[in-house]
């Protein structure tokens, strides 16, 4: 399943936020939910399909991938990440 | 029944132990946000706390199992207060020491949405201090301590942890590490 453009995801059933004054780019979140996330060249999530324009920060997680973005919250061992209504 | 009874303490003590090594060293290798091999980093994540939850399985064994043992006479507050035992109060008082560490560190880990990641981990480096302590406990208390297999595997552990810390402080031991810190500068 392709979701690496905002379009291909559809709507969102919410919206993963990322700390960025918590997140370490430790990588757990880019290995669960690698079709939202890859990393960048320091290792740090990068949301695919919002390139550096910010928006990054708030990743939208279409209905299939909820129970991921569920397991990547609560696995992030810098607790970086909540999922937030759209 | 007593013998069986003290063979299990002895023995849970001893995998315990082992367990707690494992983790310990999961634990380090996922503090440098490394995979293990084909294993992902949140798989290595989970392994380290099932292995740390097991070992506390088995040191709940360890303990109601020796609890009225006619040698290592413990009573119950021999499980929470530390240096008031009746044989070895010393070593045995390391014993309850390390499961005092043990349960702040479980329990503020497995309430880490609750505590907040500072509590968490403040309390989780005393695993640092815990893991000695319970070593020296198994050395000092331990009946089986003459026995070769015993020395091996101490001496493995000692040695793995130990190996796993000089990594932990050396340069580059985190992943991305080199490629931070040289495009910072």
């Amino acid at each position: 399943m392709n979701l690496r453009t905002p379009e291909a995801r559809g709507p969102a059933a919410a919206l993963l936020h990322i700390d960025w004054t918590r997140c370490d780019g430790r990588g757990l979140c880019t290995e669960i939910l690698p079709e939202l996330l890859a990393r960048d060249d320091w290792g740090y999530p990068l949301a695919y399909g919002y390139g550096s324009a910010g928006a990054g920060s708030n990743v939208p997680v279409p209905d299939t991938l909820l129970a991921a973005a569920a397991d990547a919250v609560s696995l992030c061992p810098r607790q970086a990440l909540t999922l937030v209504d759209p | 029944m007593n013998e069986a009874l003290w063979a299990l303490g002895r023995g849970t003590g001893v995998v315990s132990l082992a367990l707690f090594t494992v983790s310990v060293l999961l634990g380090i290798l996922n503090r440098s946000g490394r995979p293990l091999f084909t294993l992902p980093r949140f798989s290595v994540a989970l392994v380290h706390r099932n292995v740390a939850l097991l070992a506390t399985a088995f040191l709940a064994i360890h303990l109601v199992t020796l609890f009225g043992d006619s040698y290592a006479q413990l009573r119950l507050v021999d499980f929470v207060v530390p240096f008031l035992g009746a044989a070895k109060p010393f070593w045995l008082g390391l014993g309850t020491l390390a499961v005092d560490l043990m349960l702040a560190i479980v329990i503020t880990a497995l309430l880490r949405g609750v505590v907040g990641v500072r509590v968490f981990k403040a309390v989780h480096w005393l695993t640092y201090l815990m893991w000695p302590v319970a070593l020296l406990h198994s050395i000092g208390n331990g009946t089986d301590v003459g026995q070769t297999w015993f020395i091996a595997f101490a001496a493995t552990c000692s040695i793995a942890v130990v190996a796993a810390l000089v990594w932990r402080l050396s340069r580059g031991f985190i992943e991305y590490q080199n490629v931070r810190v040289e495009r910072a500068s």
